[in-house]
């Protein structure tokens, strides 16, 4: 316990801007992930517990892109088109098969998933951690915000999150893609009654999920070492992030995000083994007062 | 005369079970079996919650956690006897159990699942951070001193493997026999009912949530025991038994085994340690392989092999009603 240094560093403006920024990247990164995840659960009603690998194959692919190219920027473009074409192979030939079913055939089917996404990484690029350099682009001198340096690399990253929750946001609000995925989501009978063929979007929808999560990976990579069991608390953290936003609502996500993000980041300074503690009793929290989360639909 | 029927098979395996180690008498085959024996009870204790109430519990492992860091560092830091140590694992067991039943079975499925996941991996944090207690990621690795147990005029020394296999099977067949006879309950029953439609049963005046919570309770009691025998068998505590991916392996049982089935488990716990054993003799990616068998056998069948076996049974006519 250190609370004294935690609150030391929030009367630090240098040292409270740090963290800050730091939580905000762990939010970003999460909320790539999380909202993938959401978008899969709400719409396809599946609990995805492979989630995660998809996360670590984007990382893997960013690796091996940069390694044989050097080019970051099309790892940045070659790996979600990967993890989404990973995506849709395995919606179209797996998950297809659990739609509706008891939620115990669902964990088992992406957990067997997991294992075998796994084991391919292990089988391919080996057992060992991999690194992926920070792209050339960023390894210049930080950015100075309010007299603390913030990595350029970070900025970046806030970017693209940013840029893609504002994509997401219009996609599903503004388009007619958008209005046909919610009202999948809530009736997809009668979607397809209205003439919409919902086997290929729900297709679709588990690949742009999956496409979220490997996109999450490929700008975590340069950040984290990459190994073959990265996969896992990944996993574990989104859906803790999905449930403390609520199913079938970007923003709640993007909230959550932030929540646990901050909660990471402090935590790590006034609590210094328990910071996972606090995510954990925010979560079982939520599910106790407010199962819908921050801006879920209501349960059935 | 069929009750004597129903009952002889259980005498025959009780019997087989007491006879094997003569029969095979090599210090391998009984360490397998005794580590069959735990497992079996991992898995019937959730199926108690899976199979026989539909409750998809992910943090089961959590009891099991919590049954064998209790008699690792009871009997460890202690002078509490076996018994004792166990008992007040299997009491830690059934308040935690009773406290994250209470708010698990307000929600249902998903939610239900991942919140039993959540309040395990509390557990797990507490085991793996609670370096002083518990021994942090190393676990407790100086062994677990095995007292002689007394029982009036008896003492019974479980340290050599032949008696901690007998203590083993009378643990574990008597919590089976329990457990049986729960199932086979009107209680048992009115779970059943649960599992087909919980809103059907509320309609007929079934506390449903209240029967959840029970059941709960007494799964993550009898999970608490095959903790603490764990830690008795391979003599430590590990961490990783808390973590929700080991609480997987009982699921994989329940499923390979057959979940509408007692049996099933018990079988489950046998395939999986052969197929664990058979993959990693073979190869480095024996989770590739048991993935793969998952995925197989949940496109294809979602019947485990007692399912099928009674299946067979039924089209010729002879077959239980489960």
């Amino acid at each position: 316990m250190n609370i004294m240094g935690l609150l030391d560093c929030i009367g630090n403006l240098s040292c409270l801007l740090t963290h800050l920024t730091s939580a905000v990247v762990i939010a970003m990164i999460l909320f790539l992930v999380a909202s993938g995840l959401s978008l899969i659960f709400g719409v396809l009603g599946i609990g995805n517990f492979a989630h995660g690998s998809l996360y670590m194959i984007g990382a893997y692919i960013t690796y091996t892109v940069v390694s044989k190219s050097g080019n970051f920027w099309l790892a940045l473009i070659l790996a979600p088109i990967g993890v989404g074409f990973l995506g849709l192979v395995v919606e179209r030939f797996l998950i297809r098969r659990i739609y509706g079913s008891a939620h115990v055939y669902q964990f088992l089917l992406t957990f067997g998933l997991l294992l075998v996404l796994d084991d391919v990484v292990r089988f391919v690029w080996g057992f060992d951690f991999k690194s992926v350099p920070t792209p050339k682009f960023f390894q210049r001198p930080p950015i100075f915000f309010f007299g603390s340096p913030i990595p350029l690399y970070y900025v970046f990253i806030i970017i693209m999150g940013i840029l893609v929750a504002l994509g997401l946001w219009i996609i599903l609000s503004k388009t007619k893609f958008g209005k046909v995925v919610n009202a999948a989501a809530s009736d997809p009978d009668m979607v397809e009654c209205l003439g919409i063929n919902v086997r290929s979007l729900y297709t679709l929808v588990f690949a742009l999920g999956a496409l979220l999560a490997g996109f999450g990976g490929i700008l975590a990579s340069p950040m984290r070492s990459l190994s073959p069991g990265m996969g896992f608390p990944v996993t574990l953290e989104s859906m803790l992030v999905m449930v403390i936003g609520g199913v079938g609502s970007i923003g709640g996500v993007l909230i959550a995000s932030f929540l646990v993000g901050l909660l990471r980041s402090f935590g790590i300074l006034g609590f210094p083994d328990f910071e996972l503690f606090f995510v954990f009793f925010l979560v079982i929290a939520v599910l106790i007062f407010r199962p819908w989360g921050i801006s879920g639909r209501a349960l059935e | 005369m069929k009750r004597i029927r129903s009952y002889s098979f259980w005498i025959v395996s009780i019997g087989f079970l007491l006879v094997f180690p003569l029969v095979f008498p090599s210090l391998f085959y009984i360490n397998n079996m005794i580590e069959i024996l735990i497992n079996a009870l991992f898995g019937v204790s959730l199926n108690l919650l899976v199979g026989y109430t539909g409750l998809l519990s992910l943090g089961h492992n959590a009891f099991f956690a919590i049954g064998s860091y209790s008699a690792g560092v009871l009997l460890q830091q202690t002078s509490f006897s076996i018994p004792t140590s166990l008992f007040i694992g299997l009491i830690l067991s059934g308040m935690f159990a009773l406290f994250t039943g209470y708010f698990s079975t307000r929600l249902t499925k998903f939610y239900f699942a991942f919140l039993t996941l959540a309040f395990s991996q509390i557990i797990y944090i507490i085991v793996v951070k609670w370096v002083s207690m518990t021994g942090g990621y190393q676990g407790l690795t100086q062994g677990i001193p095995k007292p002689p147990i007394h029982l009036i005029a008896w003492s019974i020394d479980i340290a050599p493997r032949l008696n901690f296999y007998y203590f083993t099977v009378f643990l574990v067949c008597g919590s089976f026999i329990l457990c049986k006879m729960i199932v086979n309950s009107p209680f048992g029953w009115i779970l059943r009912c649960i599992r087909e439609s919980p809103l059907r049963a509320q309609f007929i005046g079934i506390n449903v949530r209240r029967y959840q919570i029970i059941i709960f309770v007494i799964a993550g009691i009898f999970c608490s025991l095959s903790g603490g025998l764990s830690s008795l068998n391979i003599n430590g505590c590990y961490p990783e038994h808390a973590d929700w991916l080991k609480g997987a392996d009982p699921i994989f049982m329940i499923l390979i085994g057959g979940m509408k089935n007692f049996l099933g488990p018990i079988v489950g716990a046998v395939v999986l340690l052969f197929i664990n054993t058979f993959l990693s003799s073979i190869t480095r990616f024996s989770a590739f392989f048991l993935g793969v068998i998952l995925i197989v056998l949940i496109i294809f069948t979602r019947m485990g092999i007692v399912d099928l076996f009674l299946l067979k049974k039924e089209t010729w006519g002879k077959g239980k009603l489960e």
